[in-house]
Formats: C-alpha cells, structure tokens, sequence
C-alpha cells in the first residue's frame, strides 16, 4: 500500500474517533476538564485550599484558545518542516 | 452483525448517560499540598538529568537526529494542544510523548514533555507550577516509560513495526492518566472515582495517539531510515 494511502486510512480512523463522541453525545457538554476536575476534589476533600495561584491566566476563552492554536501552530510548523527537509533530502540524493 | 451494532449503541448510550464528570487532564496549579508537590518534583530532578546526558550523547554521536529530536518535541507539542472529545461526554488531551520515546528513549523523552508542560503551565494555566512534578513524573516519566517497554517487547517478538509503534503510543498515553488518578487517589482517596472517568474518556483517546503516532512514523520510516537505523529504532 502506497504510504499516504495508509496514512489517510489512519488519519480517517482518528476523525472518526473524535466525531463519534459529538454524534452519539449529543448532550454532553464537552467541558475543558480542568475545573470539574478540581470539582471531585472539593467533593472528596471540602475545606481544601489551592496552595497556589496561577501566575499568568489568559484573560478569556478566546486568549486561551489563541494560545492553543499558537501551540499547535508551533508545533505542527516544526514537524512539516523536518519532514519536508527529509523529503527534500532523499529526493536530493536519488537526483544525484 | 445488526444484533452486535445494536448492541454497540446500547453501550454508548449507557456510557453517556453515566453521571460523569470528567477530569482527564494535568493536575490543575495548587492542587497538591505543598509536601506532594515538592516530594514528585524531587523524584522528577534524576530522570530529567539523565535525559539531558542521554540527548547530549545522542547528538554528539550523530548530529543528524537533531531534526528528529526536534520533531519529536513538536509532535508532542501539537498533541497535546488537541482537546479532543470522548464518548464520555467530556474531552481530554493525547500526550504525543510516545514517538520521543520510541526513537530516543525514556530519559530524553521526559525532557521534552517537560518543555511542553513548563509552556502550558505557564502561559495557559493548564496544569501548573506546584503540580510540574506530579505532571512530568506522570506525562514525562511513566508514559514515556511505558511507551518504550512496550516498543522493545513488541520489537523482540518481531511483530510487524507498525504495530509495535500503536501499541507503544496509544499504551503509554493510557498508563500517563492511570498514574495521575493514583497521584490524585493517594491524597485524596477516591481513587476509583477518577480511575473510573479516567480509563474511559482517556481509551479513545489513546487510540488515536496511536495512530497519528503511526501516522508521522511511517512518514520517518520512509524519508529518514538512516537516522532510524542510528537510533536502532529499525
């Protein structure tokens, strides 16, 4: 099988998995978990006190999901570039 | 074949109907008492200095796989940005420390989870400064950890490559959330609770880190077999 025959087979699979959940949830809210999470400690432990605050909040859901796409963007930035410079790299070679 | 969908759907529902409140991200900042927060971030000082050796000896003794050490910060770097939804209702995140570890091994591997989780600690408020111990022992350490075993043992019995990676990737994302149910069970009791919301929303999950792990391994296993074979990864 031609390699990016497979890898649109995987990558299909991987949107399947992550659309599955919002067809058959219909309800669900989806939440970011990180407050409910500090939910079942409240439960578990009431008189619990954070030791800590954080030091940077972004200022909304719109800053935090900019820095989200901005850690994405980085990343995925780094990973096609070495993967074009390999491409590039083996193609160069096979020429010469 | 319609009696099993049915069946399947069932299931789901049940799932979904299921009280759940989902925790399946890093611990939140101030969320451990002091003496845990310094106790995992003293256990988390040796791993990360043996993986500063263990990069610098990998890049003095063939400077090429610096482009793939990079990219494996970065896979890890995108997959963790990626808040994906799960059948429980609920979303999480994949870790992408897996393919670090499969080329470089465990100790480098903690190194760059800690990178990603000192940027999403602060600038995002998502896990935390407190809490960078218990996420690196659980992100950085005993994901990576397990992802490798995994790696080596399927290597050994000489299972078809691909699958090998899967298994390593989708295993050690598993067993990151499984140890940080524990870190949270072991202070505050309840560990089956966040067991119990954790397997599920994180099984999903972990499939898919599995196979966008295949995804980019595929790509390297084509364009960078010399690189590979240095790293006795092929």
């Amino acid at each position: 099988m031609k390699l990016w025959v497979k890898n649109t087979i995987l990558i299909v699979m991987v949107i399947l998995l992550a659309a599955i959940p919002l067809w058959v949830c219909r309800d669900a809210e989806f939440g970011g978990a990180d407050g409910e999470a500090e939910n079942i400690i409240y439960e578990l432990k009431p008189d619990y006190e954070p030791i800590f605050e954080p030091i940077l909040e972004p200022a909304s859901g719109e800053i935090e999901s900019l820095l989200f796409a901005l850690q994405a963007a980085i990343g995925s930035g780094v990973v096609f570039y070495g993967i074009g410079y390999m491409v590039g790299r083996k193609n160069g070679v096979e020429k010469v | 074949m319609k009696k099993t969908q049915i069946r399947l759907y069932l299931l789901m529902a049940l799932i979904c109907l299921l009280p759940t409140r989902a925790y399946a991200m890093h611990i939140g900042e101030g969320m451990l008492p002091a003496k845990w927060s310094i106790s995992w971030g003293i256990i988390c000082i040796p791993f990360i200095a043996a993986g500063f050796c263990s990069i610098k000896k990998r890049v003095t003794a063939a400077p090429k796989v610096k482009i793939l050490l990079a990219m494996c910060g970065a896979f890890a770097f995108v997959l963790s940005a990626l808040k994906i939804p799960s059948v429980t209702g609920s979303c999480s995140h994949p870790t992408g420390v897996g393919l670090g570890a499969i080329l470089f091994g465990p100790t480098a591997t903690s190194v760059l989870g800690l990178i990603v989780l000192l940027f999403q600690a602060i600038l995002l408020a998502h896990g935390g400064i407190t809490t960078l111990g218990a996420n690196t022992f659980s992100m950085a350490i005993v994901g990576p950890i397990v992802s490798w075993a995994v790696f080596k043992l399927f290597q050994k019995v000489k299972a078809p490559i691909g699958l090998g990676v899967f298994f390593a990737a989708a295993l050690g994302d598993l067993c990151t959330y499984v140890v940080t149910s524990v870190q949270l069970g072991i202070v505050y009791g309840g560990f089956g609770k966040f067991m119990a919301v954790f397997a599920l929303t994180q099984i999903p999950l972990a499939i898919a880190e599995g196979l966008l792990t295949v995804v980019i391994f595929n790509i390297l296993e084509k364009y960078s077999k010399t690189e590979l074979q240095e790293l006795e990864v092929l």
